[in-house]
């Protein structure tokens, strides 16, 4: 456990004066892994929001080495980092030790770079893969991507006569990460700052490819005040919609379990995004988002418990 | 000094392979597709083996080469990749990137035909489509000067005035899977020759951070455009220097293009690649009937020499330009029309055709060049060009 003390005694590695919107979670994000890598570290950063606001050229935000090239290719490209460290390593051309981490929104991670990242995964690059996940295509104007949760009214899944918003399930990144059976992966919220330390470090630790999910809200796709980032952030833990977990080696453990388990409108009912949900004629739809959102959390249990049995018994 | 070449007998591919085990590069990341598969499994025992230093990166994809190469270039790494077609077409964003970026990649490609339909075999459709990439673009006629040009590649890519990647083109099968006799050079003698590189801005000089790859709006965007088409153009005299550097070293000698038994020559062909060894065949056979035929074969086309191929041309009376790719326009193909354009302000304009040819693979032997030389005389008595554009050997 660190204290705050210590963190804020960390060289800030983002500078302030970037251009994300108030509120935002992907910088939060950002400057919370960085504490964690205890070493050098080079960027790599997918196209979105992250990358067009922090190097407006001749400006850049960045205290580190930092690289984006594309939008769907930021681990392929950093992959290419760390296969040159590797080499220049290997011919004592580099001394120091350096790590690599990169960072995407959802779009650039589920969707579009989802093949590069699975890539470079399998490959077994020693790097960190960051996903900031506000649930939608943010930068180009909250259009639905495919971890864009039920029923949320996107402005390419607008609310109309016809459709409820989003229709049908987010994509369970995480646990397809996992089933990379890469030596670190796991599942954090700004809230619980410690919990986020903590894993990045980690990450950073592994020897090996490691995939962190974050959390990060974005209060122009959310519709909701910019200074409730945080408490959505909590809410959506406390809710069991943003299960706190990692997965090492395979083996899942829960990081956080909420003493009191909140019903899932707690989190829904502050966004402006699911706001027609709470409309007479929409309760059906409510009532399976509650029963998505049990059913992934018994299971997430049940996985912890199973593995805990299996651990016993080697 | 430098220590005596050996003779062997190579594939295209084996020898652009084994220019690459000379040079010898720190990262080297690659996906397979025919016909350039076999570079990449030449350089992959050459890896398991120990006879390379290099990192190599096995991608999911050709999109993740290109990103991997231009990720380990910005690293501080000297990077290459290889490709054809598809393959090419998948990383056609990723160009644009690497080539502004200033990183000096060298990508031997092989040339093969662009799907739809599917197709295997040579043409040119997939480089062609990558001349506005900002990739400098050296074709190659045989798997001597595959090896050849991917070597001088690496001097004239990293060169300070230059900074641009460069394709090394050859045709697919055709060169990339004959087998040729040629000369490889020593491989100490290779290490001396591409030295040792030197980047100066990169993201593993951990005390100087940059940032690579910013947001540029309205307010710069031009001006790295501009500095491009600045070492675009300085292009051209670098690979003339490095082409003489290696001439000492090789005994080979190199140009923008090459002139066969060009000088008096009345109608001459204008081809690239394999292509332009049969064209020679042709030419020593009219010319030992004495007729005063003969062949330009650009080597480099990105840059254009413009000003060395409309001078090299200047006594011709009819020109046919064969371009191995469509174009779409309806008035030619790339390299016609950009050699036709390059005629408009000189003095003395020869009789211009343009032949679509060898697509997807189709042979062209000595007949059809014989048709083509043909076709000039007639339009030299007709004293006109009879028809701009033909597709040439088409199924009636």
């Amino acid at each position: 456990m660190a204290t705050l003390k210590e963190l804020s005694s960390i060289p800030e590695m983002l500078a302030p004066g970037h251009r994300l919107c108030a509120g935002c979670g992907a910088p939060i994000v950002v400057r919370q892994v960085l504490r964690g890598a205890k070493a050098p570290v080079v960027v790599g950063n997918a196209t979105g929001c992250l990358e067009v606001s922090t190097t407006i050229y001749p400006y850049t935000s960045w205290r580190t080495p930092w690289l984006h090239t594309a939008f769907e290719n930021a681990a392929a490209s950093l992959s290419g980092v760390e296969a040159a460290y590797k080499s220049l390593k290997r011919q004592g051309k580099i001394k120091e030790d350096i790590k690599f981490v990169a960072f995407g929104g959802d779009g650039g991670t589920y969707d579009i770079g989802f093949q590069s990242l699975s890539g470079a995964m399998e490959r077994g690059h020693n790097m960190v893969y960051v996903c900031y996940d506000n649930g939608a295509y943010m930068n180009t104007g909250i259009q639905r991507s495919s971890a864009t949760p039920r029923g949320a009214d996107t402005t390419t899944t607008p609310v109309g006569k016809m459709m409820p918003g989003k229709r049908g399930q987010r994509k369970d990144l995480t646990k397809i990460m996992a089933a990379h059976d890469i030596p670190y992966v796991a599942q954090v919220s700004p809230a619980h700052w410690n919990d986020l330390y903590q894993k990045a470090e980690k990450a950073f630790a592994v020897d090996g490819p490691a995939f962190i999910n974050a959390l990060a809200p974005c209060p122009r796709g959310w519709r909701y005040d910019p200074k409730d980032t945080i408490e959505l952030c909590r809410l959506a833990v406390d809710t069991c919609f943003w299960p706190l977990y990692e997965i090492v080696d395979g083996r899942v453990r829960i990081t956080y379990k909420p003493r009191e388990k909140k019903p899932v409108t707690e989190f829904l009912k502050v966004q402006g995004r699911f706001r027609h949900l709470f409309q007479p004629g929409n309760e059906g739809l409510l009532e399976e988002i509650q029963k998505d959102v049990d059913r992934k959390w018994e299971e997430l249990l049940a996985l912890e418990a199973m593995h805990e049995a299996v651990a016993q018994k080697a | 000094m430098a220590s005596e070449q050996r003779k062997v007998a190579m594939t295209g591919n084996e020898a652009v392979a084994n220019a690459l085990r000379q040079i010898d590069p720190d990262v080297v990341a690659a996906y397979p597709i025919t016909p350039q598969t076999d570079i990449v499994q030449y350089f992959s025992q050459f890896v398991s083996d120990g006879q390379v230093k290099t990192e190599f990166v096995t991608v999911e994809s050709e999109h993740s080469a290109m990103s991997a190469t231009v990720g380990a270039s910005a690293a501080g790494a000297r990077a290459m990749t290889a490709t054809s077609s598809q393959g090419l077409a998948l990383m056609w964003e990723m160009l644009h990137i690497a080539s502004s970026y200033r990183l000096p990649i060298v990508m031997p490609v092989v040339n093969r035909a662009l799907s739809g339909p599917i197709n295997i075999h040579c043409d040119h459709s997939d480089t062609m489509g990558s001349l506005t990439t900002g990739w400098i673009q050296i074709y190659s006629e045989s798997a001597q000067e595959a090896y050849d040009n991917v070597i001088q590649a690496v001097r004239i890519a990293e060169h300070p005035d230059v900074l641009l990647p460069v394709m090394v083109c050859q045709d697919g099968f055709i060169t990339s899977h004959g087998i040729e006799n040629l000369e490889i050079l020593a491989d100490e003698d290779v290490k001396q020759f591409v030295g040792e590189y030197k980047p100066s801005n990169y993201l593993l000089n951990i005390k100087e951070p940059v940032t690579f790859g910013p947001l540029a709006l309205q307010d710069y965007y031009t001006e790295f455009k501009v500095q491009q088409a600045e070492a675009m153009a300085n292009a051209k005299k670098v690979i003339l220097e490095v082409a003489e550097e290696y001439a000492k070293l090789s005994g080979r000698k190199y140009g923008l293009f090459e002139g066969y038994r060009l000088d008096d020559a009345e109608r001459v062909i204008v081809v690239l690649s394999s292509t332009a060894g049969t064209t020679k065949a042709v030419v020593d056979e009219l010319r030992s009937k004495g007729q005063k035929v003969g062949l330009l074969k650009p080597r480099v086309i990105r840059p254009f020499p413009a000003e060395e191929l409309v001078d090299a041309l200047s006594g011709a009376k009819a020109v046919a330009v064969m371009d191995r790719a469509e174009t779409f326009s309806t008035q030619g193909g790339q390299i016609f029309t950009e050699l036709r354009a390059a005629f408009y302000y000189a003095k003395e304009r020869p009789l211009m055709r343009n032949y679509i040819f060898g697509l997807g693979g189709r042979d062209t032997t000595t007949r059809e060049i014989h048709k083509v030389f043909s076709d000039l005389e007639n339009d030299l008595e007709r004293g006109h060009v009879e028809k701009l554009v033909t597709h040439l050997d088409v199924r009636e």
